[in-house]
């Protein structure tokens, strides 16, 4: 089609000089492009035209989302933010619930010495152990709450697995090294990370040796 | 008729320091016969095997939730008159309207503290 349309063009385009010359004066263009569009007949018409011009813009809008989301590092989101951010999660879980036993074991301890003491003092002991106890709850409010977090990030995570899985490998696949891994010269802010996670933090042995050894 | 302070009280909760916290505020008002479940299967199969005066369960548990164990509880000929306080997070009105339509004993809205736990147990069984 495009090779017929080519010589129909050019024949058209040809017609076209002899009746208008070389040169064309600006408010004459429109008169041309309207020949040249009626004069066009067969396989491309002037909805055609607008169509196609449509197609190509569309085709660039998609070309030009796939490489901002492809610049966005996808894997990078799913493999170490958001799984970054559960493990973080997760940690708090664990920790929140180690010290409310650590608060629990010392309060229950406190509890069994309100027998030893006189019972004026032991019963307002036992009320502000009591206390203890009931502030306690939070390890189970915070422990539901995040788990309904770490839903949210996995169905964030699968959505993105959509994305990927739906803008093909030039998506997924990205040569240029995240700035985090290549960077050299780390500065002031990308020196605050907060707590490790327990796996990965170093003890104070090791921070000991660091320090004795850099 | 007073309230047997003696009775087998089961408590149900996948937290276990909310277990434990449940435990020690019941031993602080007198109850000392406490028993733990982690999940509704577990609590329904103690149940079964025993003889409970007062189930306090969660309702977010996995695989069988609180809501799941008090309708088995209700439809079980033995199990159907044990007083059930169901102590959770949830606190739509939908979660409390389905929960008194499985037919709850009570309803308990985590975090509590020790005065309504005592009021509510007074509510289902009585004074003591």
């Amino acid at each position: 089609m495009s090779s017929t349309v080519d010589r129909d063009l050019a024949l058209h385009l040809e017609a076209l000089r002899k009746q208008m010359g070389d040169t064309v004066k600006v408010e004459e263009v429109g008169d041309v492009v309207r020949s040249l569009l009626m004069s066009l007949s067969g396989d491309v018409s002037a909805g055609d035209l607008r169509l196609y011009s449509e197609v190509q813009a569309l085709a660039t809008y998609i070309h030009n989302a796939k490489m901002e989301i492809a610049a966005l590092r996808p894997q990078d989101i799913q493999q170490q933010y958001i799984a970054s951010a559960t493990d973080e999660l997760d940690a708090i879980v664990g920790a929140t619930e180690n010290a409310t036993n650590a608060i629990l074991d010392a309060a229950e301890k406190l509890e069994s010495l309100t027998d030893d003491t006189v019972p004026e003092v032991g019963q307002r002991l036992t009320e502000q152990i009591t206390l203890i106890y009931e502030a306690c709850n939070f390890q189970d409010i915070t422990g539901q709450r995040i788990t309904k977090v770490v839903r949210a990030l996995k169905h964030i995570e699968e959505r993105i697995d959509a994305l990927v899985l739906a803008f093909g490998p030039e998506v997924k696949d990205t040569d240029k090294p995240s700035e985090q891994t290549s960077a050299q010269t780390l500065s002031d802010e990308e020196l605050l990370n907060g707590p490790q996670l327990p796996e990965k933090a170093h003890d104070q042995a090791a921070i000991d040796a660091l320090f004795d050894n850099s | 008729m007073a309230v047997d302070k003696n009775m087998h009280v089961l408590i149900v909760d996948d937290y276990k320091t909310m277990l434990r916290i449940i435990r020690n505020l019941l031993r602080q008002i007198g109850f000392v016969n406490i028993d733990e479940a982690t999940d509704g299967s577990m609590a329904l199969q103690m149940m079964r095997g025993g003889n409970y005066g007062l189930v306090i369960s969660d309702w977010n548990m996995e695989p069988m939730t609180g809501l799941q164990l008090l309708r088995e509880v209700r439809s079980d000929a033995k199990l159907k008159n044990t007083p059930f306080i169901m102590v959770t997070a949830e606190s739509k009105s939908e979660n409390v309207i389905a929960a008194k339509e499985a037919g709850v004993s009570n309803y308990i809205v985590k975090p509590f503290n020790a005065e309504t736990l005592q009021a509510k147990m007074v509510s289902v069984l009585g004074e003591f």
